[in-house]
């Protein structure tokens, strides 16, 4: 072990870190439009539309992300659409994410009483409002805890961008340690900064947590 | 997609997916193991082994599961534990389970109803019996749903192995793809069959669950 290594990587692994943060934020935000559209689809009504969403629903659950990752990085090109690996990256990750965040909902919609819905519905409210009014904000706040260790799930899942040749932190410290022969010292920084970052957004979640029952 | 493709590259493949399933089966049993003897740990009267017990799930949950492999085999053999690819992988995939289903273990042992243990204690039971008769079997019921879920997981989790060059289905599909530049249909067919594999491991997972909790219904309905 030799503490130095680290210290020099140090700026290089700091700066990777901030893109892992961004491209998880991008992802869990895409997401969470993706998984809200899905949710609100999938109880619209529409028998067609509900299984449409639970096909993508159990797709992108059971399916690896890897592979997930692989097969948009190599599909978009196939039909014409030339992109960035970061973009392809972002892509799966929000899809992903997508999935999860709509199930989130699910579960947290069944917190809301059924008796809010019929007392808006019997007002007169249009159902775009009685989900942007009503349904949504209080799920929203239902699913806090669930959204945050979603988050910390898809930073640690962003690790496997890596792979498409993203220069995120896992890949930063891959070459790092090709380049100086010494992957203990950075692979350990490297788990640490992601301790961290992950340490952080608990700390973070449980404030909003606290913040949103007093509200 | 040219069906020769799948002739000449059926046993690379067959024997990828025996890697997989021996990869995910010996993880999942080093996993559950470990988690268990992790959860014991962390009951103890120690207070240094508590935290030890606390640290270690704590950073094996807060990192990725990649970072833990390249750590395992890249960073291992400095000092000296020079591990071959599957073994890495599979050692990496154990102790990843291993946090998550101590977490899973210390709940289900909490379940357990205290009177139980009590009523065990008094009728003179020694703590290995009462671990074995009372309180595994109770455990069993309320934490098989989470098991399964978690076995679920590290299904997925044995593509990532790929990435340390272990040869199961997913770096033998890779291998093909780079050979035959059906790189889309390959990926595609991929995706298809670990769907159909998680989904039958969640499947025949329910079914355990419903064999295990049986007797629940059936006391339910005496007591009805």
């Amino acid at each position: 072990m030799k503490f130095s290594v680290i210290i020099d990587a140090l700026p290089h692994l700091l700066g990777a870190a901030v893109t892992t943060v961004w491209i998880s934020l991008l992802g869990v935000m895409l997401g969470q439009v993706i998984g809200v559209l899905v949710c609100v689809a999938r109880q619209s009504g529409s028998r067609a539309a509900d299984m449409a969403g639970g096909v993508y629903v159990s797709f992108f659950r059971g399916v690896p992300l890897l592979i997930q990752l692989l097969l948009i990085y190599y599909m978009l090109p196939l039909i014409g659409i030339d992109v960035p690996p970061l973009v392809a990256a972002i892509g799966a990750l929000s899809l992903a994410s997508g999935a999860y965040v709509s199930e989130i909902y699910r579960g947290a919609l069944n917190g809301v009483p059924h008796g809010q819905s019929e007392a808006a519905l019997a007002l007169g409210f249009p159902a775009p409002t009685i989900w942007t009014r009503i349904l949504l904000p209080q799920a929203f706040r239902i699913s806090v805890p669930a959204l945050v260790n979603e988050l910390i799930l898809l930073l640690k899942a962003s690790s496997l961008i890596s792979v498409v040749g993203v220069a995120e932190l896992t890949r930063t410290s891959q070459t790092i340690s090709a380049s100086n022969y010494r992957p203990l010292e950075i692979y350990l920084a490297a788990g640490l900064i992601y301790l961290a970052i992950n340490g952080a957004l608990a700390a973070f979640g449980a404030l909003v947590e606290r913040r949103l029952q007093q509200g | 997609m040219d069906l020769t493709l799948l002739v000449d590259y059926g046993p690379a493949l067959l024997r990828g997916f025996g890697v997989t399933i021996l990869c995910w089966a010996a993880g999942c049993a080093i996993g559950l193991a470990l988690g268990f003897a992790l959860m014991l740990l962390g009951r103890t009267g120690l207070k240094p082994l508590r935290w030890a017990v606390r640290a270690y799930i704590e950073v094996i949950r807060g990192t990725p599961f990649l970072i833990q492999l390249f750590l395992l085999y890249s960073g291992g053999p400095v000092i000296g534990l020079r591990l071959e690819a599957t073994t890495a992988g599979i050692l990496g995939l154990g102790v990843y389970g291993s946090a998550y289903f101590a977490e899973i273990f210390r709940a289900g042992y909490q379940a357990v109803p205290k009177g139980q243990v009590e009523a065990a204690l008094s009728l003179g039971m020694p703590y290995g019996g009462i671990l074995r008769r009372v309180i595994l079997p109770g455990m069993l019921v309320s934490t098989l749903p989470a098991i399964v879920n978690m076995m679920a997981i590290l299904t997925k989790e044995t593509v990532v192995l790929s990435i340390i060059t272990v040869p199961e289905l997913m770096y033998e599909m890779q291998t093909m793809a780079a050979e035959t530049f059906a790189t889309f249909e390959t990926i595609l067919g991929m995706a298809l069959f670990y769907w159909l594999l998680v989904e039958a491991v969640s499947r025949l997972g329910r079914r355990a669950e419903a064999r295990v909790t049986r007797f629940l219904t059936h006391s339910s309905n005496a007591r009805a």
